[in-house]
């Protein structure tokens, strides 16, 4: 099918872009990469009155870091965390996702902002981003705010984003020197949305895990911590065995839907299978 | 700052390269990339196939770099080159990728086979020699209903690996 009529416009400031917003209201859908709009447009799942090309403001594509933080622009596209030097030395975790998303030519076009604020329950880097502690810098006619990306999402495709807003970058704190990072998802072919996922950043001394922050998606409505996982698994020596309290927190922790072709439990015991994979091929987790 | 336009329009003027040759078109805002190349340049050798960004038969390259153009608009290409099949063999490279694909029977019914060549294009022009295991990952947005997969890797792989000319190898 083809997209229904619609208006363009690809300002060049972002005070334009805002007072557009402004003026158009919920009629005005915001694009950076479009590869998850597009596709909604020509299956004609949405049809906004108003197009609003992000693609010309420059102020959005930085890719920065200092000792504490690094900081990407809204506009990052998903290639771009594979082929960043900063990203692949300070945020092993994004590399290690944005391998998943899609395929090439999706990667060379969607932004790590449009998918976040997309908000899909299946998608890598909204779980990452909660996973990382990052902070959401956000901007609007009324000026600029911080969000906790794990205070962000909100529900199935639900975002803190006010009308007129837009995610401006996202500052990801550096994990401590002893922090750890694995991740993994299950699809039926590579490139397809997660069935299940997990992104894990964690603490290990000696093979022993004394913290962790694990995020499942296409688990769970939003991309969420889960407390009681991560709580669970703290204090525990690796290698996870089968049958530990672990199984029953994930089964707290999550409440997938049943779907065609994907029982809710199915995915209860594919994240079960993951989170033993994930924790046990930490690097370090094999030393005991 | 009054006159700022807030509301945009149905109909954008474009002004890009496409295939080397600047190209200056009035188009609706609706109008995907594809669409206006099969339509109104008729550079047909862009094929559509699920015009919802799974099949990789309607890709070509943006700025050097591949893009499903079912997934983009017509309006958004201005200022940028986009490169399509038919603008590609005159530099030698993709003339290359062609040649092999005949050598090593890598097209059967061929709709695939122009988005193939140009993501195939991408991954050349990067001048990395890549396993088996990484081409195909590179080349799984493509997909080939003939499921012609083998050929069409053993046609990329050997390109990758005949010595290029220029440096004497």
């Amino acid at each position: 099918m083809k997209a229904r009529n619609f208006r363009y416009i690809r300002p060049h400031s972002l005070d334009h872009t805002y007072r557009i917003l402004q003026n158009e209201g919920a009629e005005a859908i915001p694009v950076a990469g479009g590869q998850s709009l597009l596709p909604g447009l020509n299956m004609r799942l949405s049809a906004p009155k108003l197009l609003v090309d992000l693609g010309d403001l420059q102020e959005l594509t930085s890719i920065a870091h200092t000792d504490r933080e690094v900081r990407l622009g809204a506009l990052t596209r998903h290639c771009d965390l594979l082929r960043s030097k900063i990203v692949r030395e300070k945020l092993p975790l994004l590399k290690q996702a944005a391998a998943h998303i899609g395929h090439v030519a999706i990667r060379n076009r969607g932004t790590l902002g449009g998918s976040l604020a997309y908000a899909d329950p299946a998608a890598e880097l909204p779980a990452c981003s909660v996973a990382l502690d990052a902070i959401l810098v956000l901007g609007g006619l009324a000026g600029e705010r911080e969000v906790r990306a794990e205070d962000f999402f909100k529900g199935l495709f639900e975002t803190d984003l006010r009308p007129g807003e837009l995610i401006l970058a996202v500052r990801f704190p550096l994990p401590e020197k002893k922090a750890t990072v694995g991740f993994a998802e299950l699809a039926r072919r590579h490139g397809d949305f997660s069935l299940v996922g997990l992104a894990a950043v964690a603490a290990l001394e000696d093979a022993k895990i004394t913290q962790a922050r694990l995020v499942y998606f296409g688990c769970n409505d939003h991309a969420k911590l889960a407390r009681t996982v991560s709580q669970v698994v703290t204090g525990v020596r690796l290698p996870l065995a089968d049958n530990t309290a672990f199984e029953k927190a994930v089964e707290q922790d999550l409440q997938p839907y049943d779907t065609p072709g994907l029982r809710a439990d199915t995915r209860i015991h594919m994240a079960k299978v993951l989170t033993r994979r994930v924790l046990n091929s930490l690097p370090g987790g094999q030393s005991a | 700052m009054s006159d700022l336009d807030l509301v945009g329009a149905e109909e954008v003027v474009i002004d890009a390269i496409i295939n080397g040759r600047r190209v200056n078109r009035r188009v609706p805002a609706r109008q995907h990339l594809a669409d206006f190349l099969r339509q109104d340049l008729e550079l047909t050798g862009t094929h559509l196939g699920c015009e919802h960004g799974i099949c990789g038969a309607c890709t070509v390259l943006l700025d050097g770099r591949a893009v499903r153009s079912c997934l983009m608009l017509a309006a958004q290409i201005s200022g940028k080159s986009v490169d399509t099949v038919e603008g590609m063999s005159a530099n030698g490279k993709l003339a290359e990728l062609q040649r092999a694909f005949i050598r090593h029977n890598a097209a059967q019914c061929g709709f695939c086979s122009s988005g193939i060549l140009l993501t195939a294009y991408e991954l050349i022009t990067a001048g990395e020699v890549m396993s088996r295991a990484d081409i195909r990952e590179f080349m799984s947005g493509n997909l080939c209903r003939c499921t012609g997969y083998h050929a069409i890797i053993d046609a990329i792989a050997s390109v990758m690996e005949s010595p290029k000319p220029e440096t004497g190898a």
